[in-house]
């Protein structure tokens, strides 16, 4: 078989290609990895099945985590929303449950990401802009009112104050009558990515991974549904990173987060199965195809062999993907629609258990209600009409699929290896490894555009002007209603008790002791955001970025 | 080009952290032969005029993302102008609505660079629009 590639190669592909395409060059990936013209059964020599792939539902759960995937039941099709007012946000939310979302994603407002009240000088510009304007227990009364958070899962992309808005979201289940046993979601609480790509960063790495480990150790004891992380690769790949540094770093990180909540002395089994990961789903089809396939291969390794796990729930890599917000193009915005249903397909393919599709407007603003439907309409259409849902894992086998999820797999294996070596992601970041390795990708791919060499329809070529397409724009007036709510909160809260519940907290945190109880508590008591953050940022204080390009 | 390089603040104002863009600008703008400045991240409009006074820019560069810019430039400029400063010329670059852009140039921001600009074309605006360019 060899000879006969090699003679197909030689006889039959080179020579047409100099007729029809002289001195192409070979073909490589968005990310630059090199993509070979065929691939063959000598590809896969020595791949064992069993090894490699296993059935879905098992072992290392390539082919899936469950044995029936989309059978059984299909992805959650959630949509990341928030803008305004809770108000706003919480009509727009009753709008996307009526369309036929079943899971709920918070976006909240800059501010409540940094942990700073809407009132702080620092927030001016930019309350309700990129999502809901949240400062106390009161504003995430309004946010769910009406919607019973039994059976109603809900996402929260927040970081730093996590810990804090999760308090808030149990709390407002307990006042619509539900404990905390029964509640079911994920706060986003990965502050490593933070460091490395985001940057929403407030205190510094260790503190930030102490109180990630109170929200392991309280979780798995008192709120046994919910994913207290979601360990994200989705700001690394938007960052410029690239698949391969994106597969790696993530899972790095969750190896990270796994020792640290070890070195507490939690048990693996009872955390480990609440760790739950992001993904980005990006243009090449089959490198993300690839990369979602081999996480898991990877994770399952990872749990099993490097940290001894026993409970098979702990091997499980689960994920949420959101297609990639920076493929999208402000030129011709319409051709949007066609990237995200691509990158939607491919998250499917590799076995997404949730996804996020973005709107067509996003390179402009936060999505209008037409753009977010057609959103949601993509993956409806993905799960009901394209057939793709009827065979589990249908690319599994393919010679091509196959190579590449190995080769990222090992691709992804070094760079783990070399952060091992590093003594960690903690010490990797203060190093600023991971940051500069996505700083030279960004700027690699950003010049490949610019030569041409990668094209992007509608800005390096095919260009054509377009009309303006009509936006949400957030009123100003928001603010004034809800600032109006926080100065009512602040008059008839019990203000001698929410200063004893801060002083409470600040003593909790010198001493070193889960903090969970102490934020529930503030919460209660109707403490604002801003004043926990502070009383935090006292005793742990602030991370100072080292600046680099 | 006269022997002193031309200076330019690139800076992220509005609360966000993406800072994609402001750094590969910047380092292609370093790597055209222009001097760079990058303040990081969150950055005040009184923080970012003061940095351009002290560094001695020519060119204020401006990233934001996080829907800000119509609250956040104005209060720039009107600093710029109590302080009397009329020869540092501002451009902007992020997630800005093209409804956005004649208010925004109406009160002095010179260019604005939508995402799919490319780095040559930010360079070359420059070069012809700067002083000793």
């Amino acid at each position: 078989m060899k000879q006969k590639l090699q003679q197909w190669k030689k006889n039959r592909y080179d020579v047409s290609l100099d007729n029809s395409c002289p001195g192409k060059k070979p073909a490589t990936t968005i990310s630059g990895k090199r993509i070979d013209e065929l691939y063959t059964p000598l590809d896969l020599e020595n791949f064992d099945y069993d090894e490699k792939l296993g059935f879905p539902g098992e072992y290392p759960f390539t082919r899936g985590i469950h044995p029936t995937m989309y059978q059984g039941r299909l992805w959650t099709m959630r949509q990341f929303s928030g803008f305004g007012t809770a108000e706003q946000t919480n009509r727009r939310y009753k709008y996307l449950l009526n369309h036929g979302t079943t899971g709920l994603s918070v976006a909240f407002h800059l501010p409540t990401l940094m942990g700073m009240d809407s009132d702080n000088p620092l927030a001016k510009g930019e309350i309700g802009k990129c999502g809901v304007a949240i400062d106390t227990l009161a504003d995430m009364e309004v946010l769910f009112e009406g919607i019973p958070l039994d059976r109603i899962s809900t996402s929260m992309t927040i970081n730093p104050p996590a810990a804090i808005l999760w308090a808030m979201y149990i709390a407002v289940a307990e006042k619509q009558g539900f404990p905390a046993e029964v509640i079911s979601g994920t706060i986003q609480n990965d502050m490593l990515k933070e460091y490395i790509a985001q940057k929403t960063f407030i205190f510094p790495p260790g503190p930030s991974m102490k109180l990630i480990v109170d929200t392991f150790e309280f979780g798995a004891k008192k709120v046994p549904r919910w994913n207290t992380i979601s360990i994200s690769g989705y700001h690394i790949r938007e960052a410029g990173s690239t698949a391969v540094q994106e597969l790696a770093f993530t899972l790095r990180d969750g190896i990270e987060y796994v020792e640290w909540a070890l070195k507490r002395g939690l048990d693996i089994d009872e955390f480990a199965p609440r760790l739950s990961f992001f993904f980005n789903a990006h243009n090449d089809f089959f490198e993300e195809i690839a990369k979602f396939r081999a996480a898991r291969r990877i994770w399952a390794h990872a749990m099993k062999e490097r940290f001894g796990a026993k409970n098979p729930r702990s091997w499980l890599l689960r994920f949420h993907t959101q297609t990639s917000g920076v493929s999208l193009m402000a030129q011709q915005p319409y051709n949007n629609v066609i990237r995200v249903a691509l990158q939607a397909l491919s998250a499917v393919l590799g076995g997404t258990q949730s996804l996020h599709t973005n709107s067509l407007d996003e390179t402009y603003a936060l999505p209008s209600e037409d753009a977010v439907t057609i959103a949601l309409r993509t993956q409806q259409i993905i799960a009901h009409e394209s057939g793709v849902t009827n065979s589990i894992d249908p690319l599994g086998g393919s010679y091509f699929v196959e190579k590449l999820t190995c080769e990222m797999e090992e691709e992804a294996l070094d760079y783990i290896r070399k952060i091992d070596d590093m003594g960690g992601m903690v010490k990797a970041i203060e190093m600023g490894f991971p940051q500069k390795e996505i700083t030279n990708s960004a700027y690699w791919y950003q010049m490949a555009v610019e030569k041409k060499e990668k094209i992007v329809v509608g800005v390096n070529a095919f260009e054509k002007d377009h009309e303006p397409i009509s936006l949400l724009e957030i009123d100003e007036s928001v603010v004034k209603h809800h600032l109006a709510r926080q100065i009512d909160v602040k008059k008839t809260r019990n203000s001698a008790q929410v200063m004893q519940k801060l002083h409470d907290l600040k003593k909790a945190a010198e001493d070193e002791v889960n903090l969970m109880p102490f934020i529930l508590g503030c919460v209660r008591s109707y403490a604002t955001l801003g004043e926990i953050t502070e009383t935090l940022r006292e005793v742990f204080g602030e991370y100072e970025e080292p600046i680099d390009f | 080009m006269t022997d002193k390089k031309i200076r330019i603040l690139v800076a992220k104002p509005g609360l966000d952290g993406h800072d994609r863009g402001a750094k590969v600008i910047s380092r292609a703008l370093r790597d055209a032969g222009f001097e760079v400045i990058y303040t990081g991240l969150r950055r005040t409009p009184e923080e970012i005029v003061n940095a351009a006074i002290q560094e001695d820019a020519d060119v204020i560069g401006l990233s934001i993302l996080s829907g800000a810019h119509n609250v956040l430039f104005p209060e720039l400029m009107r600093l710029l102008e109590q302080k009397g400063i009329e020869d540092i010329r501002v451009i902007a670059g992020g997630i800005i609505p093209e409804k956005d852009i004649p208010g925004l140039k109406k009160i002095g921001i010179a260019e604005i660079f939508l995402p799919g600009s490319s780095t040559k074309d930010i360079v070359q605006w420059i070069l012809d629009n700067v002083p000793g360019g």
